[in-house]
């Protein structure tokens, strides 16, 4: 005879990438498995399910948050941005995934959205980093392809970029 | 039938930083893992054994289906035919005597903590670990085996039919060693040992299947280095015809040779568990199972015994040593046998014998990481030539330099037989160059300089060197398909994966040289048997030359049909026309010219148009009606496919030179300077060769100084986290890594290719070892090196006082 577990879900209004979704989760459903299951959102990673890695970093309110570490039913008071929601309106590359792309610092690709949404949210708030400032920026992100090299010229890139995109009018 | 073309010089696309094609869908999130296609499929969960070495008495899954979501749960007597057997042993020996392999769910006992004991398949992978923390399993206990003393001791044995727990014993000679050595005018005898680490991509396993019960095909997505060896396993353990079976390389976020391994239990059990469903299945290992149940390397210890002459020459070399298999041998003796012929390195030792025996230990199974026995076997040689310069007296650059292979003397043969069973014979290289660039790059004859300046600020330096020769580029063979479809569009197909090399930047740029065409217009897909069912995989630094020969190549055939079809088509003789950004022309005559696509469109004789451009090619528009449409010796479609299969591996080679700094209280060990030189032949992306060394160093610094898999005397691995077993982060790898070229291209193939993958990370160990033996005055035998363990052979050397009797 099955046993019905009826394990109790919960109705919870996501907002990512400006776009709300109802999803019902039971309790447990971790947001970095909402994001990519439920929401087929699959930009987010998941490399360690502890905390440890950053792959799975979004942006909640603008800042930045380990997916594995917070669960769904937690997020709805939030504006989730996950690595989808970081280009520009237009569809263009954003600063950080342009210069990424411009200074190689990714290989295989699978940490460079939890490099993407943390940079974005780092320059944000320090918006001309020396390179010790941006090397200290993606210390909570592991990479195991590109020794980190081009990924702390991408910060500094990125932030020039950036800076150079607001001064336009 | 002429085309209006601008005339410019085309510009070759190889040997330039063009960017990658892959970047701009990965920055977007768009990259499509293994974890991504298919969504919704049912999920499997794994019950894996908590015990090192055990007995299965009893396995109860009653109750596991009375979970709701939960729709399968399988053992081993769930199991039939050819997946009752045992996995295959994939490289066979004449030395492993006694291989063995695991079942797909372990049979009457596991030998490894993580050993798949049985499977649960469920709606989410949240129900089914709840639904396998149901299944309840009786053990007997067995005492574990663990680490190589233990092996070796072999008090305990880890199969019960391996006597001593070997499983294979090799020895090579050249020369007669011992009786060299014994004559020398100097001896040594060292030993050595590198402690077990992981490839530890950022993406674990995964495999996906559909079953289509209505083609009867099975469709396999898994994140592997090899899909044609994961299709013909696929098909074998489940008694599928190789055509009913595809393998499909989605995006794969790292390998670094964990996985070339193949096929893994759940390789098979997922494709089993959605035929058996008729639902697609998905398995997505977490990071402790990727810890525990994948595959480590590295762990080896060694002895050596050298005769030399007075100014360091090698007269004899005599290296034993013991690596530890873990529980299974299903990649052969591969790293030992790479261990025992790479360790020779840029050196000639005129005479050598190397013995190994490959011990069973109740631990993850161990198969190649991202240089395969190479970084032992340079740590085994690069501690060596230190210690008899340090015996000498002599710079340890002098002493490598006097026992160079010169750059006359190339092809070199050691006499010995490689890893690809083929003779180990070197292609190319100029040793005497690449050390004067590093020794400039570092500024060595500088450095006693940078000692006494931080002598008197009360700091301690070193600094060390690595040397290192890699075969890449190993046989078989591999292939591409290059087709030109009527729009002009170039796509090409190569048998073998990508886990982030850029391969679908490189071979493009390769196939845009060589057929003329826009690099815009060139696509290539990797790893998919439905495109290119033949190939063998990517490790051993091989895509580049392999798949890059074979790119090469193919391109070379659909130009020459292309050529053929044109002169045709214009009147003109094949050998006066030239391809320029997709479009064929008379060279001097730009007017008379037609576009490669239209040269598509003619090649295929039809029936039937499709298009505007098609009707050129149809029955009443073309061809001689006194020949047949399609000659007989040629088939329709621009398009061919082509093998690159080399007599011999292409052997790369590279120097590193590191300056660190010890901190006299902490015995914390920083590096303040990162150099190399390295030779990879032919370079086709710059950018991307230097990414390459980039993430080699990294990984070779975290396997110097941080990672390690600390198993205890019970066989549980204690560190399998990433908060545990520490990754270099941002911070811990060198600011910069200063870096020289040496382009000595390979004889061996087209492109003058040599291997670069596994450069970064080779001698890196045995670099940091030299430099901080430099800084700290007592020798360094045993690598990784920690601040305490730094801390610990201070304080023993402090007590009984170093003298030049510890270094001999």
């Amino acid at each position: 005879m099955t046993e019905v577990t009826n394990e109790q879900a919960y109705e919870v209004r996501l907002r990512v990438n400006g776009v709300a979704y109802d999803v019902t989760v039971p309790a447990r459903r971790l947001l970095s498995d909402a994001l990519r299951h439920d929401l087929g959102l699959t930009g987010t990673h998941v490399g360690c399910e502890h905390g440890v890695c950053g792959a799975c970093t979004v942006l909640v309110d603008g800042r930045p948050m380990r997916s594995c570490l917070m669960l769904a039913v937690s997020a709805g008071d939030y504006e989730i941005t996950t690595v989808e929601g970081l280009t520009n309106a237009d569809g263009s590359l954003s600063p950080v995934q342009q210069a990424f792309k411009e200074c190689h610092g990714l290989q295989c690709g699978f940490c460079t959205p939890g490099f993407l949404t943390t940079i974005t949210a780092g320059i944000a708030e320090n918006p001309d980093p020396t390179r010790e400032e941006a090397r200290e920026m993606v210390s909570g992100n592991l990479c195991r392809c590109t020794g980190y090299q081009n990924i702390v010229e991408a910060v500094c890139v990125a932030a020039k970029l950036a800076r150079g995109a607001e001064v336009a009018p | 039938m002429t085309t209006d073309v601008t005339a410019q010089p085309t510009v070759k696309l190889v040997g330039t930083e063009v960017r990658r094609v892959e970047d701009d869908r990965l920055v977007r999130g768009q990259g499509q893992y293994a974890d991504d296609v298919l969504r919704g499929a049912l999920e499997m969960a794994v019950l894996r054994s908590p015990h090192a070495h055990a007995r299965i008495l009893d396995i109860d899954v009653s109750g596991v289906l009375d979970v709701a979501g939960v729709h399968a749960v399988y053992t081993y007597d769930d199991l039939t035919g050819a997946m009752a057997e045992p996995l295959p042993l994939l490289i066979p020996h004449a030395a492993l005597t006694h291989g063995r392999t695991q079942y797909a769910l372990a049979k009457d006992e596991v030998n490894h903590v993580g050993e798949a004991i049985a499977v649960v398949v469920a709606d989410n992978r949240y129900l089914a670990e709840d639904a396998v923390a149901r299944i309840s399993v009786d053990y007997e206990f067995l005492t574990p085996v663990v680490g190589i003393p233990a092996a070796r001791a072999a008090e305990h044995q880890v199969h019960a039919d391996v006597p001593g727990n070997v499983a294979a014993r090799l020895e090579q000679n050249v020369g007669d060693a011992e009786a060299a050595i014994a004559t020398a005018p100097h001896r040594l005898a060292l030993d050595l040992d590198i402690e077990r680490s992981a490839s530890m991509p950022m993406e674990g396993r995964g495999v996906v299947a559909r079953w289509d019960t209505d083609a009867r095909r099975l469709q396999v997505w898994t994140s592997t280095q090899t899909s044609t060896g994961v299709r013909a396993a696929v098909a074998a353990k489940l008694g599928l015809d190789l055509v009913q079976v595809d393998v499909i390389t989605p995006d794969v976020g790292g390998g670094f040779g964990v996985k070339i391994m193949h096929p893994w239990p759940e390789e098979l059990l997922v494709p089993m568990a959605a035929r058996a469903l008729g639902q697609p299945v998905r398995f997505t290992e977490d990071r402790r199972e990727h810890f525990i149940s994948s595959a480590h390397e590295r762990a080896q210890q060694h002895h050596v015994e050298v005769g030399f002459d007075d100014e360091g020459r090698l007269l004899g070399l005599s290296v034993e040593f013991w690596h530890d298999n873990g529980a299974y041998t299903p990649y052969g003796l591969i790293v030992p046998i790479i261990t025992s012929t790479q360790l020779l390195g840029p050196y000639k030792p005129q005479s050598y014998k190397v013995v190994f025996e490959s011990l069973y230990t109740n631990t993850v199974i161990v198969t190649p990481y991202r240089g395969a026995g190479r970084p032992q076997g340079v740590f085994v040689m690069e501690r060596t030539m230190d210690a008899i310069a340090a015996y000498l007296g002599l710079d340890r650059t002098v002493v490598r330099e006097n026992n160079f292979i010169r750059p006359d003397e190339f092809p070199y043969d050691h006499g010995l037989t490689f890893q690809d069973g083929r003779a180990l014979v070197y292609d190319s290289g100029d040793f005497p160059e690449s050390l004067r660039k590093l020794k400039e790059l570092v500024d060595w004859d500088g450095f006693e300089r940078v000692r006494a300046e931080a002598r008197a600020e009360g700091r301690k330096v070193g600094i060390g060197i690595g040397c290192y020769v890699e075969g890449t580029g190993v046989g078989p063979y591999e292939g591409a398909h290059i087709h030109v479809e009527t729009s002009g569009k170039v796509k090409v197909a190569v048998g073998l994966t990508s886990q982030g090399q850029g391969h679908q930047t490189a071979f493009a740029q390769i196939a845009a040289d060589e057929l003329g065409v826009r690099f815009e217009d060139v696509e290539v897909v990797a790893g998919d048997t439905r495109r290119m069912p033949y190939g063998v995989g990517t490790f051993a630094s091989r895509a580049a030359v392999m798949s890059g020969s074979a790119v090469a190549l193919t391109a070379r055939m659909v130009r020459a049909k292309a050529l053929r079809i044109a002169a045709e088509a214009l009147g003109a003789s094949a050998d006066d026309l030239e391809i320029v950004d997709g479009v064929i022309r008379v060279v001097g005559d730009p007017a008379k010219s037609i576009a490669l696509g239209t040269v598509a469109v003619l090649s295929n004789p039809l029936r039937y148009a499709f298009d505007e451009a098609s009707k050129a090619a149809t029955q009443f528009s073309v061809g001689d009606p006194g020949k047949p449409p399609v000659a007989e010796d040629d088939e329709p479609g621009l398009e061919a496919r082509d093998f690159y299969s080399p007599m011999r591996a292409t052997f790369a080679n590279g120097m590193h030179a590191v300056i660190v700094e010890t901190d006299p209280d902490t015995a914390e060990i920083k590096i303040l300077k990162y150099a190399l030189v390295h030779d990879c032949g032919t370079i086709i992306n710059p950018m991307i060769v230097t990414g390459q060394i980039h993430g080699g160093v990294a990984q070779g610094v975290g396997g110097a100084l941080y990672e390690r898999m600390a198993y205890d005397e019970n066989g549980q691995l204690l560190n399998a986290s990433f908060m545990d077993f520490l990754m270099p982060y941002a911070t811990e790898v060198p600011e910069s890594i200063e870096m020289d070229h040496l382009e000595t291209p390979s004889p061996l193939n087209p492109l003058g290719i040599k291997g670069v993958g596994e450069a970064g990370l080779i001698p890196t160990s045995a670099a940091v070892a030299s430099a901080i033996e430099d800084a700290e005055g007592f020798p360094i035998t045993a690598m990784p090196i920690s601040p305490s363990e730094l801390f610990a052979l201070r304080l023993a050397h402090a007590s009984k006082g170093t003298t030049d009797e510890d270094r001999r």
